[in-house]
């Protein structure tokens, strides 16, 4: 069963095109990574894949079946760590944050208010956001910046255990997560060909 | 959206939230006026309903680059887009929590502070009805404004620029509302344009800020 499929897609950013033609699939169980060199256009991809801009040409299928974690946390600085957890749960009505809390091991920090963490804290909190969405697929950018040699194998494990629940994951990263069923996308080939888009722009 | 109305609530009540901002700036333009323009009572009591009226919209329209700024920032606005609350829920809850941060505390305020500019005392109830009814207006219109520039850095400036002529009517048919109560006039006509303004706004602006949400996530 695919929970998340593109087919033809192009996606542009400021009205520049970065990829071209990008189709992939991602059933129960699996994990994708996307690879690519700074600027090729992964973080684009994700946000197109996520339902936050629309592709310039093709489909997505299972955006509402998205949990999206882009580079910043979404953190009220102001509330506690176990505030920020409960809004996200209302918000996507789940109930329960106790398990989130243990897989990211922020039982202790429960009370601090959310500015007052280190950077590694905090992304270990917006990945534990990713837990109490209940959606099942993870559309993480750069989900391990900041995080030390422990806490990215936190997150390893949280990953194989929501794969293992039959989840699936598409992770734009550069380091190796040592994940079981995952197959590898490089966005190199699938670059747009530079083409003036400026005559398009006066028309908008 | 029970949840996202309390965090707002919540988060602007806690240290550097911004509530109380747009109060206390205009308790401050309350007690400079009459400094300002001197102490004779007749002449206070002429501008007072204008007065109060003029604080109020410069109030509201302090407080308006917190509505959409800071989630935008934090990221927390992305990944509300990907939640399943729709976009115009969000706008309109936006714009609720916007209300009672500032525009209900102005409301309340208003009466006690028209005592200040000898406000004639049958305008009091006009006072705090138009402001009832012209301060949501003020939340709905500023809160399609920061949608409009929530993409821009220092967006503030353009965001006056854009809000200012929208809430023209509003404050014209506001004012006059308290003018002409405060004289003992008729003041059927201008209230239904006053409410009519301020339904027009909540029925039609949630949608067209969502619209302009969803173009400046991209």
């Amino acid at each position: 069963m695919s929970l998340l499929s593109a087919s033809a897609l192009s996606v542009s950013r400021g009205g520049v095109p970065v990829l071209d033609g990008v189709s992939f699939t991602l059933g129960a169980g699996r994990a994708l990574v996307l690879r690519g060199p700074n600027g090729a256009g992964k973080t684009t991809l994700l946000r197109t894949v996520a339902g936050l801009q629309p592709p310039t040409a093709g489909a997505v299928d299972g955006t509402d079946r998205v949990a999206y974690a882009g580079h910043a946390d979404g953190l009220k600085a102001m509330l506690s760590v176990s505030e920020n957890l409960t809004f996200w749960a209302a918000v996507f009505a789940t109930r329960g944050i106790d398990a989130a809390l243990d897989a990211f091991e922020l039982r202790e920090l429960a009370d601090r208010p959310a500015g007052t963490l280190s950077a590694g804290q905090k992304r270990r909190l917006g990945l534990a956001r990713l837990l109490v969405t209940g959606r099942p697929v993870w559309v993480l950018d750069e989900p391990t910046v900041s995080l030390d040699t422990a806490s990215v194998a936190l997150f390893a494990e949280a990953v194989r255990r929501h794969l293992g629940q039959g989840g699936a994951a598409l992770v734009a990263t550069h380091i190796d997560l040592g994940l079981p069923e995952t197959d590898t996308l490089d966005v190199t080939p699938f670059r747009a060909a530079p083409r003036a888009a400026v005559q398009d722009e006066a028309f908008l | 959206m029970i949840a996202l109305l309390l965090r707002d609530l919540r988060l602007a009540v806690r240290a550097g939230g911004g509530f109380g901002l747009g109060l206390a700036f205009f308790l401050i333009v309350v007690v400079l006026v009459p400094l300002g323009v001197g102490p004779e009572t007749a002449l206070l009591s002429r501008i007072a309903p204008g007065i109060l009226w003029i604080g109020a919209l410069l109030a509201c329209l302090l407080s308006l680059d917190r509505i959409f700024a800071l989630d935008r920032e934090d990221g927390t606005l992305d990944l509300l887009a990907t939640a399943p609350l729709p976009m115009e829920g969000i706008a309109a809850v936006k714009a609720l929590a916007h209300w009672i941060t500032t525009g209900l505390p102005l409301v309340l305020a208003a009466p006690v502070l028209g005592v200040l500019l000898n406000l004639p005392a049958g305008g009091f109830a006009w006072l705090f009805l138009s402001l009832l009814l012209g301060t949501p207006a003020l939340s709905v219109i500023g809160t399609f404004g920061a949608a409009l520039t929530v993409g821009l850095k220092r967006g503030g400036l353009l965001l006056s620029l854009l809000v200012l002529p929208l809430y023209v009517p509003t404050l014209i048919f506001g004012a006059e509302v308290a003018r002409r109560g405060a004289e003992g006039l008729a003041v059927e006509a201008p209230l239904l344009l006053l409410a009519g303004v301020s339904l027009g706004a909540l029925a039609l602006l949630p949608f067209a800020s969502a619209a302009v949400l969803r173009v400046t996530l991209r």
